[in-house]
């Protein structure tokens, strides 16, 4: 890398001195931008506003949206970014959907208070299972999630208390008027789809984002420049277990009936792989693409039961093979956008000295371009 | 209660679970890659078997024989023609699209065959046991499930250590592009890896569908009960995933016999994180993997 982000002043200048080097600062921002920046303020709002106006069976569909984007986010978290292939991120979603039961029921917190709480709990459950994973690798990572979540609703399913196998109403939701219910349930879904994002935005822009790409470009080099990788492991797992967890109490918020066996489906993996696969791996714009075309197609398709479920495995399997970039990787290949600004570019200050074809660009110098 | 008993039983079953195992470890070993549709292919192929004893009328045991070669030739098409291409510097890939397979699989059996459990029949054999005492009875059929997957598994062995063809293997395994150097096709011997690993998963699928009943939701748990053993027998070692699966079976027998028949696969699952955070390189490691 010739130009690393942490490049400070002194060194830029005596770059910018250098016969052929020109003056550049590193940037991540562009004017574009803000002017996305402004869009997405204004759909978040547009959002907001939908259960004012709309009739209550739109906002209760949209909920499940919020959920699909949470779901895609964390698993890109994890898979995408941190190279930790999960197949087991149910565990956390039945977690947060029996940790709301286990407070609003039986501790009486408020609902929609108790969703934090459940949140939190899964949170609490990842950090010490995710360095026992932590000990496998790849594809037996994989299926060491998997395991836990497997424990997970074992256990649920044996306790008495939760109803067992056959699931339990969640009564304190229960009995919250359905409209209040409904809005409420709509606005924290939306604050969970747009803090997923905002999440993972922060943290790739954060030196954890910036160890996270080395780690995945070269796990060796980037632990030898002193990234731990440990810890930045530790910490995208438990996010991705907290963002698993708010999803799973906002299912329980939304459905009121909550059931081991759909809480920790590992269907909920097989939806969050055909999103981000679809969508594309390690952006954020990937995901969200990716849940909207999963929303759309579980709108129109989702009554085929079976088949349905076939559809999205086998269009997975061809997309993975054929284009395991996704949808949005072909966007970047192609227009090289980014709508969201957590890579580094070089701006140039002042046209180089010498035009050659050499010069670096914003894009080209990227150092943390996939 | 007879606890000796117990503990036989969980021995016998760890039989089975390694014949689960000793597939999926192979595949690892010569390619480094996890099928997650490991178990699914299993049960695909008792859904193959029962198709054929059901509506061929074949005899079990020639229904079976199909089967297997029917399934070494699926494992062939499938790596040549599909996750070859999926293998490279990504390791995502193949866990992508196993764990897609696995989804296909699962839900093109539940369209063919419906959710409904299953069972394959294989007549007098199943409740024959041989009498030792009282309390000491040992069922055939378990018995002999277990002495399959000792000669499976020392077959295997033989196969890697003394068989040109094993050696391909082995060189594959150790260094790939040196492999690729001396001649060897790895495209070809990853797909016989595999072809040779739906066998070994194929005989546990059929020993499985015999001894109790299969739906088309099984495949995942024979996969975790495989992983397991494949772990807590140490990676790379073909004579460790027996002994994971003889730890994990009794873990589940015993556990079952302790806490309630709700508990016995919790208490194999507990089992094997104990190992993972006591021993994480299994029993047997042989390979070191990076």
């Amino acid at each position: 890398m010739s130009a690393s982000p942490g490049l400070d002043a002194g060194d830029r200048e005596a770059a910018s001195k250098g016969p052929s080097i020109p003056a550049f600062r590193v940037a991540r921002s562009k004017r574009m931008h803000v002017y996305v920046l402004i869009a997405s303020v204004i759909i978040v709002g547009v959002l907001a506003s939908v259960p004012l106006w709309s009739q209550l069976s739109t906002s209760s569909n949209l909920i499940t949206l919020f959920e699909l984007v949470v779901l895609a986010q964390m698993w890109n978290l994890l898979g995408g970014f941190a190279g930790l292939v999960s197949v087991g991120q149910q565990a956390y979603i039945g977690i947060g959907a029996y940790g709301l039961w286990l407070l609003a029921d039986e501790f009486h917190v408020h609902p929609f208070i108790a969703l934090a709480g459940a949140a939190t709990l899964a949170a609490l459950v990842a950090l010490p299972i995710a360095p026992l994973l932590f000990r496998l690798r790849g594809g037996y990572f994989a299926i060491g999630t998997w395991v836990f979540a497997e424990i997970m609703r074992i256990i649920v399913s044996n306790i008495q208390a939760t109803g067992g196998g056959s699931g339990t109403t969640i009564m304190s939701v229960a009995s919250i008027p359905f409209k209040t219910r409904i809005h409420g349930t709509y606005w924290i879904g939306l604050a969970a789809a747009v803090g997923s994002i905002l999440i993972v935005y922060f943290l790739l822009r954060s030196k954890i984002g910036l160890g996270l790409t080395a780690i995945r470009d070269n796990e060796l080099a980037a632990q030898s420049s002193g990234v731990n990788l440990f810890r930045s492991k530790l910490i995208v797992f438990v996010i991705a277990a907290f963002g698993c967890g708010a999803m799973g109490a906002v299912l329980g918020l939304q459905l009121l009936f909550i059931q081991p066996a759909s809480s920790f489906s590992v269907n909920w993996t097989a939806f969050a792989i055909f999103m981000v696969v679809i969508g594309g791996f390690g952006s954020i714009e990937g995901p969200l693409i990716g849940a909207l075309i999963f929303f759309v197609l579980q709108q129109t398709l989702s009554q085929q039961g079976s088949t349905y479920v076939l559809l999205l495995g086998a269009i997975a399997v061809v997309m993975a093979t054929v284009a395991p970039r996704g949808i949005w990787g072909w966007v970047v290949a192609r227009w090289d956008l980014h709508l969201f600004p957590v890579r580094r570019g070089l701006v140039m200050e002042s046209p180089p000295e010498r035009a050659g074809p050499a010069a670096p660009s914003e894009a080209a110098a990227a150092s943390d371009a996939s | 209660m007879n606890w000796v008993n117990i503990v036989l039983q969980g021995i016998l079953l760890g039989g089975l679970y390694a014949l689960f195992a000793v597939g999926l470890a192979l595949v690892f070993g010569v390619m480094r890659m996890v099928n997650l549709a490991h178990g699914d292919l299993g049960i695909l192929a008792a859904f193959i078997a029962l198709a054929l004893v059901q509506s061929a009328h074949l005899p079990l045991l020639w229904a079976s024989l199909l089967t297997i070669a029917l399934m070494f030739g699926i494992g062939y098409v499938l790596q040549r023609g599909l996750l070859n291409f999926t293998l490279g510097s990504d390791d995502t890939r193949p866990i992508v699209v196993t764990f897609g397979l696995s989804i296909i699989i699962q839900n093109g059996l539940l369209l063919g065959f419906s959710a409904d459990s299953r069972g394959l029949d294989a007549g007098a054999i199943e409740n024959a046991s041989i009498h030792i005492s009282n309390q000491l009875a040992i069922g055939w059929y378990p018995l002999l499930v277990f002495i399959a997957a000792v000669a499976v598994i020392a077959a295997l062995q033989l196969f890697l250590n003394r068989t040109k063809l094993g050696r391909a293997f082995r060189a594959t395994s150790d260094d790939r592009e040196a492999a690729e150097l001396m001649g060897i096709d790895n495209r070809h011997i990853y797909a016989l890896a595999m072809a040779v690993a739906l066998v070994t998963v194929s005989i546990g699928g059929i020993a499985l569908a015999i001894r109790t009943t299969f739906d088309p939701s099984t495949g995942p748990f024979n996969l975790i009960f495989a992983f397991e053993a494949v772990i807590m027998g140490g990676m790379g070692s073909v004579w460790g995933t027996l002994l994971g699966g003889i730890v994990l079976g009794v873990a589940q027998v015993l556990g079952a016999q302790v806490f309630g028949a709700g508990w016995g696969i919790l208490c194999g699952h507990a089992v094997f994180l104990l190992v993972l955070a006591l021993r994480p390189s299994g029993f047997f490691a042989r390979t070191v993997t990076t």
